[in-house]
């Protein structure tokens, strides 16, 4: 018998930009819950993604039950034992409890001896019986987006259960859970242990690790920190090793002193409950805000709810003592607010048109001749300022915005924003995805538009950047602010400690 | 441009630009194929009769376009095309008409006429555009519902009856022509249309919107355009686009029907694609949209002097329709 179910040896794998797993490492023993913890971007997800065969591995290798394999895909893994449930589950909602778990390999029977069906009492009946597995008694026939999202999650245990998994990854599977659902979810879990599967569980809260693990291995920027008996860790020890980096940074000095309070969010709260809730903060003018937060803390929501992209059931915004009404972006935009939003790709970008129609777009209500025709000439220069103003390398102003590199569509982006002259600029992610030396550049733009005067707030996972350009830091937890730190003297534990102030 | 002039030739980029415009290519050799075999083909009756027909064609598909580019459609165009045309023939009925539509109806200034089929076609492309941009009903789905609708409405509002006699203040719009009766006046209405709709889409807030909304409707959204009331624009005018258009075709054949345009959009949706409106949005030009709708109509004119029936022209013209898609798409798929 060896003494591990599964050893990942020295995984690395890169994406355009980005070395994402760096000689990463993990060994699971038979029948243990193994916690995998890090930062966000400490590449957990991508680790399990390698697991599952839905990543490939650039180097290292898998040794399971003593042989090494060479998982090529999902269903490769499953066919070995491995399963996944993922952190944003992928329910067929309008399809039956039943044919979610079973879909892709429906038990068949053959009519007349010949003609394939899908057998669905077999697959009703065997459904009943995963469901009692994981202590869930609906019906298999039901709709599946009839359940709420914990039973959904079940499902999904049971669909991973169904595959007779020896080990199962649940990656962060409480993050949208209640209390009495969470200690559902861990007596199954200790069943699946007692019948000796190993559990890889990815989850920020701490609480929880320290309950249920066995063991810890803590990643941090792809690299493999270590493995501690969970017995031995504390919360503090766990979050000393997760984000214990040297600032590798390196950012501008700051030159500007906030002045007075210009803008202010009271009480705002989303129309979905499970989003941010009772948001209060005010900003300065010549501020740089961070706001902190894991993934799931509602950062984004609460930005898009402020620039009008998301609905809210109430709470003001006021800039300079005026009550704003904001229903939709350009109300934002008119008022003076901007929002370079976190999905580059998806918001903000437009591929298929030049770079000078990327920049100018938010800006042409003020180009109008006569209310009919666009000042080209003025725009030709405003795009030209702002393209000289940002060093954006492009061949050409009318050069296809998706030719160029992440870092100069983002500086593209920045550009558009600073053409409309904002008073309160809101970057979502400003760096994600982008390089050092372009990451720098922003961090430079960043300083010198505070300079100006101008109030912005920065949603970052990246602590060091927080840290690095902020003023003060607001920290979010599962949709409420959690605290309000002085960035001078707070510390990644200390921002590490509220953003898992978890209810 | 640029590329090639850094670049004078290279075998890639050769292959490139003929998969890119095979179509129009491939119709532009069998034209000069067809002028040879029939030399009638590039005689004055028929450029004058690809010209008329291209003119009316352009219009509806200039009217499309909007849709298009917004990675949307509108099966919606022939129908109300159709409509416009029995509405303006039969305001524009001669009065000494024995079945005058409305028989007590006096002479309407041709002009005023113009302006009520354009306030209803306007309307129908509106409620287009609010029911996909406030609704958010698929573009395929709406206005293949709107296309049945108006077509009722032109049956029952014309009781299925042919509409002839027009006035020749009328029809003088459609037969005129200027100098050596090969350009008409029709031509040139389309023309001047194009001008009109070139400067809306290069250089006006409502072309670099329509465009952005193509390109990306969530970034568009967030970079300030009403993303709703674009879309509402946008329709409305292909509305009156396709309103022209059947106020012409009336002109033009000197009567309507409730069948008048028929199939109207989907030749109009051929010639966007062929003349590069990408249906995955944000793509097409004024120039392009024309030099498709006229390489879809040499096509159709030279299957006509070879003697094929027309039953298979049909047959031809739809292989033509999804070869375009395939080889639009085809682009996007190769860059994933």
């Amino acid at each position: 018998m060896n003494e591990y179910r599964l050893e990942m040896l020295d995984v690395s794998k890169s994406f355009p930009g980005v070395k994402a797993l760096d000689h990463a490492r993990l060994k699971l023993r038979p029948g243990t819950v193994h916690a995998l913890m890090g930062e966000n971007g400490a590449g957990k997800s991508t680790l399990m993604k390698c697991m599952f065969g839905i990543y490939k591995m650039d180097e290292g290798e898998i040794i399971y039950e003593g042989k090494k394999v060479n998982i090529s895909d999902p269903l490769h893994a499953l066919k070995l034992g491995i399963a996944m449930v993922h952190q944003e589950l992928q329910p067929i909602t309008e399809r039956s409890v039943a044919e979610n778990i079973y879909v892709g390999r429906y038990p068949m029977k053959k009519v007349l001896g010949f003609f394939p069906v899908v057998d669905h009492e077999k697959m009703y009946a065997n459904t009943k019986e995963l469901l009692a597995k994981v202590h869930m008694d609906f019906d298999p026939k039901q709709k599946l987006g009839s359940l709420s999202v914990s039973q959904m999650q079940s499902v999904e245990i049971a669909k991973a259960v169904s595959a007779d998994c020896k080990v199962l990854i649940l990656d962060e599977p409480t993050s949208s859970l209640s209390q009495r659902e969470v200690d559902a979810l861990f007596a199954i879990i200790s069943e699946l242990k007692a019948e000796g599967v190993s559990i890889v569980y990815i989850s920020h809260k701490m609480d929880e690790i320290l309950r249920i693990s066995d063991e810890v291995t803590i990643m941090r920027d792809g690299k493999y920190i270590g493995t501690w008996d969970a017995k031995e860790l504390t919360t503090d020890k766990i979050i000393t090793q997760m984000v214990g980096r040297p600032l590798s940074n390196l950012f501008p000095a700051k030159a500007s002193v906030p002045a007075e309070v210009v803008f202010e969010v009271k009480n705002f709260t989303s129309i979905n409950p499970r989003s941010f809730r009772n948001i209060s903060f005010s900003l300065r003018k010549g501020e740089v805000l961070g706001v902190a937060g894991l993934v799931g803390a509602q950062r984004t929501e609460l930005m898009e709810g402020i620039f009008g992209i998301r609905s809210t059931v109430q709470g003001t915004i006021s800039y300079k003592g005026n009550e704003l009404k904001i229903s939709r972006p350009r109300d934002a935009i008119q008022r003076s607010i901007a929002l370079l939003t976190e999905d580059r790709r998806a918001t903000g970008i437009f591929g298929v048109l030049p770079v000078d129609d990327n920049v100018a777009i938010a800006s042409l209500d003020r180009y109008l001749e006569a209310g009919i025709f666009l000042n080209e000439r003025k725009i030709d220069k405003l795009v030209k300022d702002n393209v000289a103003k940002l060093s954006i390398k492009t061949p050409s102003n009318k050069t296809l915005i998706k030719s160029l590199s992440g870092g100069n569509q983002q500086k593209v982006l920045v550009a558009r924003w600073l053409a409309n002259n904002p008073d309160i600029l809101i970057l979502d992610e400003p760096t994600r995805g982008i390089d050092v030396g372009a990451k720098y550049e922003i961090y430079t733009i960043i300083a010198e538009l505070a300079r100006q005067g101008k109030s912005i707030i920065i949603v970052s996972s990246e602590m060091a950047e927080l840290l690095g350009m902020s003023d003060r830091i607001l920290v979010m937890c599962d949709g409420r602010m959690t605290g309000e730190l002085d960035a001078h003297q707070a510390t990644q534990e200390s921002i590490m400690a509220l953003a898992t102030q978890f209810e | 441009m640029q590329a090639l002039s850094k670049q004078p030739f290279s075998g890639r980029k050769a292959v490139k630009f003929l998969m890119d415009n095979v179509i129009i290519i491939g119709i532009f050799v069998l034209a000069i194929v067809v002028s040879i075999l029939r030399p009638n083909f590039v005689g004055e009756s028929n450029i004058r009769n690809l010209l008329g027909n291209t003119a009316v064609r352009f219009i509806i598909a200039v009217g499309v376009s909007g849709a298009l580019i917004t990675k949307g459609t509108d099966l919606s165009a022939g129908r109300t095309a159709g409509l416009a045309a029995c509405v303006s023939a039969i305001l524009l009925q001669r009065s000494d008409y024995a079945n005058k539509f409305y028989p007590n109806l006096g002479d309407l200034p041709v002009i005023a006429v113009l302006a009520i089929v354009l306030g209803i076609t306007a309307t129908i492309g509106a409620v287009n555009g609010t029911v996909v941009a406030y609704f958010k009903v698929p573009p395929f789905i709406a206005t293949l519902g709107m296309q049945t609708l108006v077509y009722g409405i032109a049956l029952v509002y014309t009781g299925a009856q042919p509409l002839g006699s027009l006035r020749k203040e009328y029809t003088d719009i459609a037969t005129g022509y200027i100098g050596n009766q090969i350009v008409s006046y029709i031509a040139l209405i389309a023309l001047f249309v194009g001008v009109i709709m070139w400067l809306l889409y290069n250089k006006m807030r409502y072309g670099k919107y329509m465009y952005a909304i193509g390109g990306n409707e969530a970034a568009a959204e967030v970079a300030g355009v009403n993303v709703t009331r674009s879309k509402v624009l946008i329709y409305s005018l292909a509305g009156m686009m396709y309103g022209l258009c059947g106020f012409l075709l009336a002109a033009k054949s000197g009567g309507a029907s409730v069948n008048t345009a028929m199939g109207y959009e989907l030749e109009a949706i051929a010639g966007c694609t062929i003349g590069g409106v990408s249906v995955n949005g944000g793509v097409g030009k004024i120039s392009g949209i024309l030099i498709g709708v006229l390489v879809f109509e040499v096509l159709k004119i030279a299957m006509q002097f070879m003697g094929l029936k027309s039953d298979y022209t049909y047959i031809v013209q739809g292989l033509v329709i999804i070869i375009a898609v395939a080889l639009d798409l085809r682009k996007y798929l190769a860059k994933k």
